[in-house]
Parts: structure tokens; sequence; C-alpha cells
């Protein structure tokens, strides 16, 4: 298994993303913003959280029009795996690989904690290792982390069942209490989350690994 | 030449940011605020012969997210 992680200036979850896919039996390489192309025999693309280009003009903007998102275009039009945290998620909304936007938080505030996310279909890669309704604990960490879509776009979601993780307490707004979303062919994963920080026993919660197990055991079936 | 753009929260998006203004303004007895929308502006000093059209490309390609805001374009 080969994973990309891109590194945006101001991005500050990426050695974790990295680490996360190692610690699942990855090989990583980091990949600058600057490059327009990904390594050869790419598996899956993480885009990380953080804060890419100061999250100016709005969270994952500038980064969606960089010079490497145009190669992320390319590999998931070609049905490569991505999963976009925090940041990576407004990332993915921004470059129009997952619809809708993440707008502020309804109460203003930055929030940083753990919540409970339940898990709203284990029917993809990211989520085949947990139990459809099971809940499990992610810490979160973002300022703009409401998610929004427009009712004909959260009709398809739910239609087409791609809505991975919702929040049991809404933290942030987020319409239908969405927390992570999944692509029409369910290989990208947008998500608020960090299921990276919650894999050791260090981290205090270890309900991220399942994920970073699925991913690995479905690439390499795949 | 330059152009002006506005770009706000579409109507029926929530304003966390405005609600909060709102709040803000009321609490130092402005009364009657009924609502605030926060949005933001952004001025563009261009090469003479740049279009509308080009700018209106770099709102829909950039400047807005067309998700959730709309924008208008001042020419000048």
């Amino acid at each position: 298994m080969h994973a990309a992680v891109l590194v945006f200036p101001g991005s500050n979850c990426d050695r974790d993303l990295a680490v996360a896919f190692e610690k699942s039996g990855a090989k990583v390489s980091m990949v600058w913003h600057k490059d327009a192309a990904l390594p050869a025999g790419v598996d899956i693309v993480g885009v990380p959280g953080g804060f890419s280009y100061g999250d100016y003009l709005r969270c994952g903007a500038i980064a969606a029009n960089s010079p490497i998102c145009g190669a992320l275009k390319t590999h998931v039009e070609r049905g490569g795996y991505a999963l976009g945290i925090c940041n990576g998620f407004q990332v993915l909304t921004e470059t129009h690989l997952l619809p809708g936007a993440l707008r502020r938080n309804a109460g203003i505030k930055y929030i940083c904690d753990t919540v409970e996310l339940q898990v709203a279909t284990a029917d993809s890669a990211f989520t085949s290792g947990y139990t459809k309704d099971a809940v499990i604990n992610v810490p979160i960490a973002h300022h703009d982390g409401n998610y929004f879509a427009d009712d004909e776009t959260l009709a398809r979601l739910e239609g087409e069942d791609r809505i991975a993780f919702t929040y049991a307490k809404n933290p942030n707004g987020s319409v239908r209490d969405i927390a992570g979303i999944l692509s029409e062919n369910r290989r990208v994963l947008g998500m608020m989350p960090h299921p990276e920080r919650a894999l050791e026993a260090t981290h205090g919660n270890t309900d991220g690994v399942a994920m970073f197990r699925a991913l690995m055991d479905t690439m390499a079936t795949a | 030449m330059k152009a002006r753009v506005h770009v706000m929260l579409k109507t029926g998006v929530l304003d966390p940011q405005g609600e909060a203004v709102r709040h803000a303004l009321g609490s130092l007895g402005f009364e009657g605020v009924n609502g605030v929308r926060q949005g933001k502006v952004i001025e563009l000093d261009l090469a003479e012969g740049t279009t509308e059209a080009q700018v209106t490309e770099m709102c829909e390609k950039l400047l807005a997210n067309t998700v959730i805001e709309s924008y208008s374009v001042e020419m000048s």
C-alpha cells in the first residue's frame, strides 16, 4: 500500500496522518503542494488537517487551487482513494470532489473536544471495520466545521447512503448532524473529526484504528 | 482599472458571525437591529482591458464559494 500525504503551508496534522498510515502498514510519501504530480503507484491520498494557506479567503480555498490538487483530482477521477480530515475535508469540498461546504461553527467558537460519532454506514472501505449505528469517540478541533448542503444534495447523500458519520450531539450546527460524507463511488471520505488522533492507548482512545485497518484491508484485496 | 467584488452568504445560509454582531449591537444598547449579515469586499487592481466576464470567472473559480456564497461585481 502506498499513501501520499499532501503538505500545504499551514498543514499541521500531516505527520499525524502519515504515522496513522504507516502504523496500518502503508508506505508513505509526503507530497509538497507545489508538486504537480503524485508519486507513481499511490493508492490513497491523505489531505490533512491544519490551516492551509492560513485559512485565507476561505478554509481550503487556496489549497484547492494549488498544483497538487490538480493531481489529486486526476487520482480521484481514475478511481483512487482519498481521505480528507478537518481542513482536508474543507479542501475536498472546495475542489468539488465532495459536495457541500463547511461554514463557521454555529456557536462561533473554535471547538476542541472528543465527541461521539454514529457510524451512519458500514458500506465503504473507510467504515467497514465498524458496525452501522455503532457509536465511536473521535476528537474534533475546528472553527469551521458546520456542514452545509442544499436540500437536493442532502436528499441525494441520504438516498445513496453516502453519509459516513453523524454527530450524536451536534457540536457545530452541521445540517442533519453530518460529520463526514462519501463520494459517489465511496472511495473519497471527508470528515471533520480526527480519527488519526485516536489510534494509540496514549491518545486515550483507539476508536480510529478500525478505520485505517479496514482501509488497508480493502485496498490490499482491491 | 479596478473592480470591487462583494461576497455574501446566500439568503437562507446561517451567518453565525452576523448573528454575533447583532447580539453585540443589542448589548451596546442599539435597539431595533433585526438582522446582521456579514460579507466581504475584495478590491482588485486590474490591467486595462480586463473584462467583467473575466472578473466573474475569478469569482466562480476562487473568490466565492457558490455553494454557500453569492457575489456581485462592480467595475470602475
